[in-house]
């Protein structure tokens, strides 16, 4: 059936209709109503899922890799400082190879202080082994829950996965929502059958410490695991359009890029607007299209660079900044077309809840075209 | 009662000889019963049980990181009522990951009251990392952050006082054990994983290598700890004290003088003045409990 929702409680009813067993989350602006309505349908019986309401982001994630670890499947949401201070407990969820799947409604880091978006929380997480996947819209949004469970899950996979919206564009914006029936859902995600639990009948020793002796080994199974994960997302994407008509089979997506010169590459709901952009410049006569990353780690890589080779100019958009260095996109993207003669060029842009507007893109798209990138895009001069 | 034959901590483990937190464990297991599962923080415990692929737990066990252990536990909790499983749920932690890294996540635990017990195994300083002091190394104590030296009398502060805190988050049970007592520290186990609610023992457990000891002293000053008022073994039940062992109280210098750890306070000459108010301590402590024979 076809709402019109607010984009957090489209994903509370996505997060409602995977059944968790143990929600824990705490709330943080732009995430709160995600978890007030998780908190309703708890109130409501809607969803049978025990609530813990911790002290902390901190707690709420690691309860969800106690509740995890003793079988059940988990649910938090949470965003930027709030992920920040769960960054050890990241990692650690990773490394324990537990299934959790948690929202991050984007928002820039402090300082200074800022609850509006960019991808900067999670972006910094990039390196923790949790599957990123970013939602261009809230049927996205909705969608990629369902697909992150079903994918986490796999006894081949058994990695944590955040799936990222842009906090307010996104969380705070009312849009039609598809919202299949729980019938459809459990016909696509099967109950949680955990690869191994806590179980006082058979006892096992979570979370060792590894010598030098044994840790490489560690790192490079999860390693192994987040590259399998490509795979599985193909799998249980196209599997996704066969129940519900929308394909994820693949983790990037195209808007008139095949006869593209100039290609933007963007994450996140900026694609609607650089959608809109590129129908106006194409009106113009303009050969630019769309790259859109729907998952950011694993990193399409390969699909990236086949999709981009065809192009003169690559401009890519990140709402984020590695400081000292470049876009973390932009990174990504150099690296995987080296050697070629693609003009590549990286803009910072829309850092802090900065509007991006359909005249900001083919401003982009002009300076690209001058050979101009590799800088802040849209700085007020007058305060700098 | 349970089996008190069972034996669920492995020998073979890489514990220190005459590791005073081992015998505890030891003990807490076999208080606790078969159904039981554990978490344990980052600590000395947790290195010198589980180094992969070994490990001397003969039940569930989890580590996940140094200050998180209430919160998984937690989390633990609410997955078996969830999947309508009752065992038991054990936390087993040093003083460094209870009383100062991971209060956040033990107050957040026992204000939502999980059914879970947490048991700090206190010997009084973050002893995996070198025996620097933490918010439980009582006062005058000298450590590898708090030494005594020439303007110097070693820790400046006195134990925070834990089981007083969690009792006023409203604790069904908290109690204090030791080691040196393992009747005792086994019946306040069993006792805790049986009431519902989050239940809170401290145990007090020597450390021969910290406190400068030699390993087969270990239960003696524990007793010693006991006798002298220094630790006071009592039970909490709903924020009132039921129980205080009395004893015949021996002077504070009997406990002292046999650690490393305070012989800045005997050399080169005695120095009356810092044990008298060590002194002090154990009187206090013996008024407030009313143990004195």
């Amino acid at each position: 059936m076809k709402e019109i929702l607010e984009g957090s409680h489209a994903v509370a009813e996505a997060a409602r209709l995977c059944r968790p067993q143990v929600i824990s989350a705490y709330p943080i602006t732009p995430q709160t109503h995600i978890v007030e309505a998780l908190a309703q349908m708890v109130a409501d019986c809607k969803v049978d899922a025990d609530y813990i309401c911790v002290e902390s982001e901190f707690s709420a994630l690691s309860a969800c890799i106690g509740a995890s670890a003793a079988g059940s499947r988990t649910y938090s949401a949470t965003t930027s400082q709030g992920l920040a201070l769960m960054y050890e407990v990241c990692f650690n969820a990773a490394g324990m190879r537990l299934p959790i799947v948690m929202t991050i409604a984007n928002r820039a880091m402090s300082a200074p202080l800022s609850i509006w978006n960019d991808q900067q929380d999670s972006i910094s997480l990039r390196d923790s082994g949790w599957i990123q996947f970013y939602a261009e819209d809230n049927q996205e949004a909705f969608d990629l829950h369902i697909l992150a469970y079903r994918v986490c899950e796999d006894h081949a996979i058994l990695l944590p996965a955040f799936v990222c919206f842009d906090g307010f564009i996104l969380s705070h914006t009312y849009e039609p929502v598809e919202i299949p029936t729980q019938e459809e859902i459990d016909a696509y995600l099967p109950a949680f059958n955990p690869y191994q639990r806590l179980d006082a009948q058979d006892p096992i020793s979570f979370g060792m410490y590894a010598t030098p002796d044994y840790y490489l080994e560690f790192r490079y199974e999860t390693q192994q695991a987040m590259l399998r994960a490509k795979e599985a997302i193909m799998k249980y994407g196209a599997l996704f359009g066969e129940h519900f008509g929308r394909d994820y089979s693949a983790l990037i997506e195209g808007y008139h890029l095949e006869d593209a010169e100039i290609a933007l590459v963007a994450m996140g709901s900026v694609c609607g607007t650089v959608k809109d952009a590129i129908d106006e410049m194409r009106a113009e006569g303009k050969k630019v299209g769309l790259l859109k990353i729907r998952c950011f780690r694993p990193f399409p890589g390969d699909e990236i660079a086949e999709a981009l080779s065809h192009v003169r100019t690559v401009a890519i958009l990140d709402k984020n900044i590695s400081l000292g260095s470049k876009g973390a996109v932009g990174l990504e993207i150099k690296d995987v077309l080296y050697g070629s003669d693609i003009d590549v060029y990286d803009y910072i842009i829309g850092l802090g809840g900065r509007d991006i507007r359909k005249k900001d893109i083919k401003a982009v798209v002009d300076l690209a075209e001058k050979g101009s990138g590799d800088m802040f895009y849209g700085l007020r001069e007058e305060l700098l | 009662m349970v089996d008190r034959t069972i034996e669920n901590f492995e020998c073979g483990h890489r514990a220190c000889g005459g590791c005073g937190a081992a015998t505890a464990v030891r003990m807490i297991l076999k208080g606790a019963g078969e159904d039981v599962i554990v978490v344990s923080p980052t600590g000395c415990l947790e290195v010198f049980t589980t180094p992969y692929p070994e490990t001397a737990w003969k039940v569930p066990w989890i580590h996940s990181l140094f200050e998180n252990a209430a919160a998984v536990a937690s989390g633990i909790e609410s997955s078996l009522k969830k999947q309508g499983r009752n065992e038991k749920v054990l936390v087993i932690g040093g003083d460094g990951a209870t009383v100062d890294i991971g209060m956040l996540c033990l107050s957040g635990a026992f204000e939502r009251n999980h059914d879970i017990t947490y048991i700090c195994y206190d010997n009084e300083a973050y002893m995996n990392t070198g025996i620097q002091r933490s918010g439980a190394t009582p006062f005058d104590a000298s450590t590898s952050t708090s030494p005594a030296g020439a303007c110097s009398m070693g820790n400046k502060h006195q134990k925070k006082d834990v089981p007083a805190i969690l009792a006023a988050h409203g604790s069904p049970y908290v109690a204090t054990a030791t080691m040196a007592y393992p009747t005792d520290l086994m019946k306040k186990v069993e006792t805790a994983v049986n009431t519902p609610g989050a239940c809170y023992i401290q145990v007090h457990a020597p450390c021969c290598t910290g406190w400068g000891f030699e390993g087969h002293q270990t239960i003696a000053v524990g007793k010693l700890a006991v006798e002298t008022g220094l630790w006071v073994n009592y039970e909490m039940v709903n924020g009132t004290v039921k129980k205080a062992k009395k004893v015949k109280r021996k002077p504070v210098e009997e406990y002292l003088s046999v650690q490393k750890r305070f012989r800045h306070l005997f050399k080169p000459q005695k120095n009356l003045e810092e044990i008298a108010k060590i002194q002090a301590i154990a009187d206090a402590n013996a008024a407030k409990f009313g143990i004195d024979l």
